[in-house]
């Protein structure tokens, strides 16, 4: 814990660093100006869902900004209490459908916590590959609509179009493309191997044969080239954001996020990240077999310097890379056996209560789990990064111009679905 | 040859006029409606064509198809789109000041029509060959902006006003460096008219002499024209659709229209003082002048489908800082030579 807070003073912006962005130019003025109230939403191009931002703007300038949620209010966690805890398992997919199979990943593993159960390691590695693949398409649509959000348009359709082949990869293992359904309590529901796709030749993938004869391309095969090929297209997208001088300059240098105050708002994931503190989930709490992941990719959770968006924006399309690796190596590396331990029909669960987290692509998804031994769940709360990262918006954008009220909140990544549950 | 023949039916026409006896005042103004028709008709056309080939561009651009439904490989999709936007019903707001706001559309065509009088669109095709084209050009096409500022005013919303404050500033900021690269030209040339500059161009086009200034005009005229990556007045992702948000049915898409001739005339400015204009060898002068303005227009399709948008302030320092003292040393040095 100490190199750590050694490692956050060290990231941490400085006091003069602090004061200049307070004392930005926009901020000072000798003329009378008049403020005006402007509602950002809920109906507005780039709110990434239905959020409502009421802003205090002089000019072109925020001076004030305050989120207004709860547009996409459903009651997931009171929906919980009154399903049986197998019932409960779709509604989950719909806290944050960018990632469902991350939302899912955690709700089993809470699940099977406090049930005891446990789960085959063939079952562990698939949840990890399929997790990877979706933290991928997560991070697609992230940086799709950030650059959409930016005015570019070509590298949002190129982003989906590589999400796409995640789409099919998830259809041909679960029938489904957004909301899965697929992990299990005690494992996941089909085995990789008997996902095939007869449609096989994949033209993006470079496969334009079809390598699997009759029965089409399995996933394993269309996964590992989709993990082989991935790397380059995401250089692609370097080359036409990362190396564009017009998105450096709307990146560079606004949106600082200090450390402490992203820990005072409870930031985490990229986010926290790219200000400098490698906190990392799966590496922290070595969940399912993240441990032997790290250790045999060797790889490190990316960080940031200053905490700009720049920063967030970089350590992303690093963990896009990272994710890549992750997926060879477990593909090498799955063993054979079952993929689901026997769990019985009507799951009760015995009395007690527990929190489980994830690394979901926004942070730390959480599920506070209490049991008072029926086959329900007492209560269950959920915690969504989204919350907490927009939490930290208006500290972020005070003093900043509209057009950088877009870019910062795009660079948070906020999705609210998972906001408002 | 194609100007031949108008010009002799012309003459014929004008000595049977003379010949009935009636004033010839009345013929000039028959040419002119005549002549202006013609002019809405090209506009007309050529932005059909033009919002075909851009959504065709950008969708080759971004590996899909583009529109593909709607005729054979989506040619009538123009049409369709021209139809539905008929149909749309007109709304003007309950609080927007109605003349004013109806207005609008309408003058912001003004200088996309006066300013095509001047193009010369083929040997000796041009409506009337001023002897100061182009300082006719650059003093009509600032009528837009206040056709711009009356929409995003008498709309009565937040986004429109920011949309129209926004393009006031950029339009006042990009016309200098516009000006300016294009003087330079003009001093190679001896003349401001335009039919004069392409026949300066005779035995080599501008762009060698005023590589510079081809791109800070470049530069500009994207900006003038409000093209990513300066489409800050109309940028959806910030504010809405800015000074056309609450326009809809015709209206908008007189604004839409205007913003794609504005489009295809900077293009054909840009092939008239930098490439040459309508000269080229074994095809007609009107196709030459096509595919030179069909480059430009490419190149303005490229801008939009590669680069993400500035913002304002990025974009005033755009202006002043770096193109306007790159288009007064181009100038400059133009000047310089030419003395010498």
């Amino acid at each position: 814990m100490a190199e750590d807070r050694d490692r956050i003073l060290k990231t941490m912006i400085t006091e003069d660093e602090l004061s200049a962005i307070e004392a930005r130019p926009e901020l000072k003025k000798d003329y009378r100006t008049e403020e005006f109230w402007m509602n950002v939403g809920p109906q507005h191009p780039s709110t990434h869902g239905v959020l409502r931002l009421v802003l205090k703007m002089d000019g072109e300038v925020i001076v004030d900004c305050v989120p207004q949620i709860g547009y996409l209010h459903r009651g997931l966690d009171k929906m919980a209490e009154l399903k049986t805890y197998n019932q409960y398992l779709p509604y989950l997919d719909r806290a944050d459908y960018v990632s469902a199979m991350l939302t899912e990943h955690c709700y089993v593993m809470a699940v099977e916590k406090l049930a005891g159960i446990e789960v085959p390691e063939r079952a562990e590695y698939i949840r990890v590959i399929v997790s990877e693949l979706n933290r991928i398409a997560s991070h697609l649509v992230w940086l799709g609509v950030l650059s959409l959000d930016l005015g570019a348009i070509t590298p949002f359709l190129y982003c989906f179009r590589e999400r796409e082949i995640i789409m099919d990869l998830f259809e041909m293992l679960c029938g489904q493309r957004l909301t899965y359904n697929y992990l299990r309590f005690g494992g996941v529901a089909f085995d990789i191997d008997e996902a095939v796709n007869p449609n096989a030749p994949h033209k993006f993938l470079g496969i334009t044969v079809n390598p699997g004869g009759e029965r089409g391309v399995d996933f394993t095969t269309l996964a590992y080239r989709f993990a082989e090929v991935f790397p380059d297209r995401v250089d692609d997208y370097e080359a036409i954001l990362t190396h564009n001088e017009i998105f450096l300059e709307r990146m560079a240098g606004i949106g600082y996020l200090p450390l402490d105050v992203a820990l005072s708002y409870g930031v985490t994931g990229p986010n926290i990240r790219g200000s400098g503190f490698a906190y990392d989930i799966r590496k922290v709490d070595k969940y399912s077999i993240y441990e032997k992941v790290y250790n045999g990719t060797g790889i490190e959770p990316p960080t940031g310097e200053k905490g700009d968006c720049w920063d967030r924006y970089k350590v992303r399309i690093q963990e896009m890379r990272d994710s890549c690796k992750m997926i060879k190596w477990c593909l090498d590396n799955i063993p054979d056996g079952p993929i689901r331990s026997k769990v019985p029909r009507v799951l009760k669960v015995a009395e007690g209560e527990t929190y489980m987290r994830i690394e979901a692509p926004r942070g730390e998804f959480g599920i506070y789990l209490v049991s008072d031994g029926t086959n329900k769940p007492y209560r269950l709360k959920l915690r969504g990064p989204s919350f907490s990262n927009l939490s930290v918006l208006p500290y972020m954008i005070r003093g900043y111009k509209v057009a950088d009220l877009i870019a910062i909140f795009g660079s948070l990544d906020v999705i609210l679905p998972d906001c408002d549950r | 040859m194609i100007a031949g023949w108008i010009n002799s039916c012309y003459e014929s026409i004008r000595n049977w006029w003379v010949a009935c006896g009636i004033p010839l005042v009345w013929l000039d103004i028959i040419r002119a409606i005549l002549l202006g028709i013609v002019l809405a008709i090209i506009v007309v056309v050529a932005v059909l064509i033009l919002t075909y080939v851009e959504r065709k561009v950008a969708g080759h651009f971004q590996s899909r198809m583009g529109p593909m439904r709607v005729g054979w490989h989506g040619l009538l999709q123009p049409i369709a789109d021209a139809i539905k936007l008929i149909q749309k019903e007109d709304i003007v707001p309950e609080k927007a000041d109605y003349w004013v706001f109806t207005l609008a559309p309408f003058v912001v065509f003004v200088p996309v029509m006066m300013v095509l009088v001047v193009i010369p669109f083929g040997d000796h095709l041009i409506v009337q060959d001023l002897n100061i084209g182009i300082l006719y050009i650059f003093a009509v096409s600032g009528i837009g902006v206040v056709a711009i500022l009356m929409g995003g005013w008498a709309s009565n919303n937040k986004w429109s006003l920011l949309g129209a404050m926004r393009s006031v500033s950029q339009m006042v900021s990009y016309e200098l460096p516009l000006i300016l690269s294009v003087l330079g030209v003009v001093i190679l040339a001896g003349t401001m008219s335009m039919g004069g500059i392409v026949e300066a161009q005779r035995k080599m086009w501008f762009i060698v002499y005023q590589p510079l200034g081809f791109i800070i005009y470049l530069f500009a005229a994207t900006a003038e024209v409000n093209r990513v990556p300066f489409d800050l007045p109309e940028a959806e992702q910030e504010i809405v659709a800015g000074y056309n948000t609450e326009y809809s049915g015709m209206k908008f898409a007189m604004f839409y229209l205007a913003e794609y001739a504005n489009m295809f005339i900077v293009s054909m400015i840009g092939a008239t003082l930098f490439l040459g204009g309508w000269q080229g060898p074994l095809l007609p002068s009107p196709v030459w002048f096509l595919i030179k303005t069909g480059a430009m227009v490419f190149i303005l399709l490229w801008f939009r489908w590669t680069f993400p948008r500035f913002r304002v302030d990025q974009l005033m320092d755009f202006g002043w800082k770096v193109l306007l003292p790159f288009a007064f040393i181009n100038l400059l040095v133009t000047a310089l030579v030419v003395i010498i």
